[in-house]
């Protein structure tokens, strides 16, 4: 075929590949941590009694599943600011990953919850515990746990997807491959090793999470 | 400077919708067709193979789908191919899509239960009629809901096809806004059509589902 491997052009733009790891890594511990306390709010909602939060949540749910991450990113970073809500393109990277990874992680957690059986909080109430302590100390902690996997498993994903944050000038791995072919005009090689990256990357933050869960879960769920 | 009216933009971003759906129906079947080879290699019994389907499941699932369009867009070039951004993105989604259903379906092979085998063996079957007559027929059925589900994955991904530069629904999308300076309402409307697309796949996909687990019990 003739063509020549270089996949040394790449090793001097070593900083900057780094950079882009930070940066695609910072989006998606934000992007977790918010995401999963408004799914944990938007979860406990699903149980409420008003019909209209039900509805609420379940409308914000099937939008975002059902449509494109690209999209939804598209549409907060360019179509927003036509309502005077203007972002940063980092910022609104973050509260795209963060909405899109919420509504997926409202489902997990309600199968989560489905799971745990009524007695449960029968119990908590028997011991005169208020229902925000039920919630919190008894249920909540539980389904967590059984859903923990599918919770990492999201996470994961979310992390992969923010490559496409590198479409509104992020400058997050992605990007700095993009950057890299353009001086180096190794295209083939240089997004090989950002994808070997993304895949270091995945396998290391599944791991870690399987290990901190298992620390934090351990005696509890199955 | 330009009357775009919001007609005109919806009928454009309604022109856009079959070539997504046109990516879509071609990367499911090419990804179905891939896939089934793939599950046949993972459960044929030998072990060598089941990790090369593994791997090959594990390497679709964690990387990037952008990356793989632009290893595919850049890299079939290298080995003399001309690839426009229909024949990259057409098939990076299904070798995509095969990964997934390959995952899917082994998924369904695995939740036979072990009786199933046992029982089929001792009626003298060997391993392929086993598969054929007892595990393929049982699997077939609980694996059509999460088929369906990831039908709705697929379609969302084939946006990405727009990086590329393939004219579908997303790029379409990018194009109008560029020209109208309207991005809320043609990516509100790019949305719209999308949750068009999928959410009767979503619905469809759970009623299955309901519908197994009444049939189960």
């Amino acid at each position: 075929m003739g063509y020549q491997f270089d996949f040394g052009a790449s090793a001097q733009y070593l900083g900057l590949l780094l950079r882009g790891t930070a940066v695609t890594l910072l989006l998606t511990a934000v992007a977790s941590v918010f995401g999963l306390v408004l799914a944990v709010a938007g979860a406990a909602a699903t149980g409420s009694k008003y019909s209209w939060l039900r509805g609420l949540i379940a409308t914000y749910v099937e939008l975002i599943r059902n449509t494109p991450f690209i999209v939804q990113m598209f549409f907060i970073f360019f179509g927003l600011p036509s309502l005077g809500l203007r972002f940063a393109a980092l910022p609104a990277a973050a509260l795209a990953m963060t909405i899109n990874l919420a509504a997926y992680a409202i489902e997990i957690l309600r199968a989560g919850l489905e799971a745990i059986p009524a007695g449960q909080s029968e119990a908590g109430r028997s011991l005169g515990l208020r229902p925000s302590m039920i919630f919190g100390l008894l249920v909540l902690p539980q389904a967590v746990a059984v859903v923990y996997p599918a919770l990492v498993g999201q996470v994961t994903i979310t992390m992969l997807e923010s490559a496409v944050v590198s479409q509104i000038a992020v400058v997050d791995l992605t990007h700095v491959a993009d950057f890299i072919q353009s001086r180096n005009f190794r295209s083939f090689e240089t997004y090989l090793i950002i994808t070997l990256i993304y895949l270091t990357l995945a396998v290391l933050l599944r791991r870690v999470l399987v290990l901190a869960g298992r620390r934090f879960f351990s005696g509890q769920g199955r | 400077m330009n009357d775009f009216t919001l007609w005109d933009i919806t009928r454009n971003l309604l022109l856009a919708v079959p070539w997504t759906l046109l990516l879509s129906a071609i990367a499911f079947a090419g990804g179905g067709l891939v896939g089934v080879l793939l599950l046949l290699a993972g459960v044929g019994g030998s072990r060598w193979l089941g990790r090369i389907v593994d791997l090959y499941v594990e390497l679709f699932q964690g990387t990037p789908l952008l990356m793989q369009l632009f290893l595919v867009y850049f890299g079939l070039p290298m080995l003399g191919i001309d690839v426009s951004a229909w024949l990259a993105a057409t098939v990076c989604l299904t070798l995509y899509s095969s990964a997934f259903l390959a995952a899917i379906w082994r998924g369904c092979v695995a939740a036979i239960p072990q009786g199933q085998w046992d029982g089929s063996a001792s009626l003298g079957l060997h391993h392929i009629q086993q598969l054929r007559l007892v595990i393929f027929p049982q699997a077939l059925r609980i694996a059509i809901p999460p088929t369906v589900g990831f039908l709705v994955q697929l379609v969302k991904s084939t946006a990405l096809a727009s990086i590329v530069g393939y004219h579908e629904l997303t790029k379409t999308a990018q194009i109008l806004s560029n020209a109208t300076f309207q991005p809320f309402v043609i990516y509100g409307l790019a949305a719209l059509a999308y949750f068009v697309i999928c959410y009767p796949l979503t619905a469809w996909s759970r009623a299955l589902e309901r519908w197994l687990t009444t049939v189960a019990r």
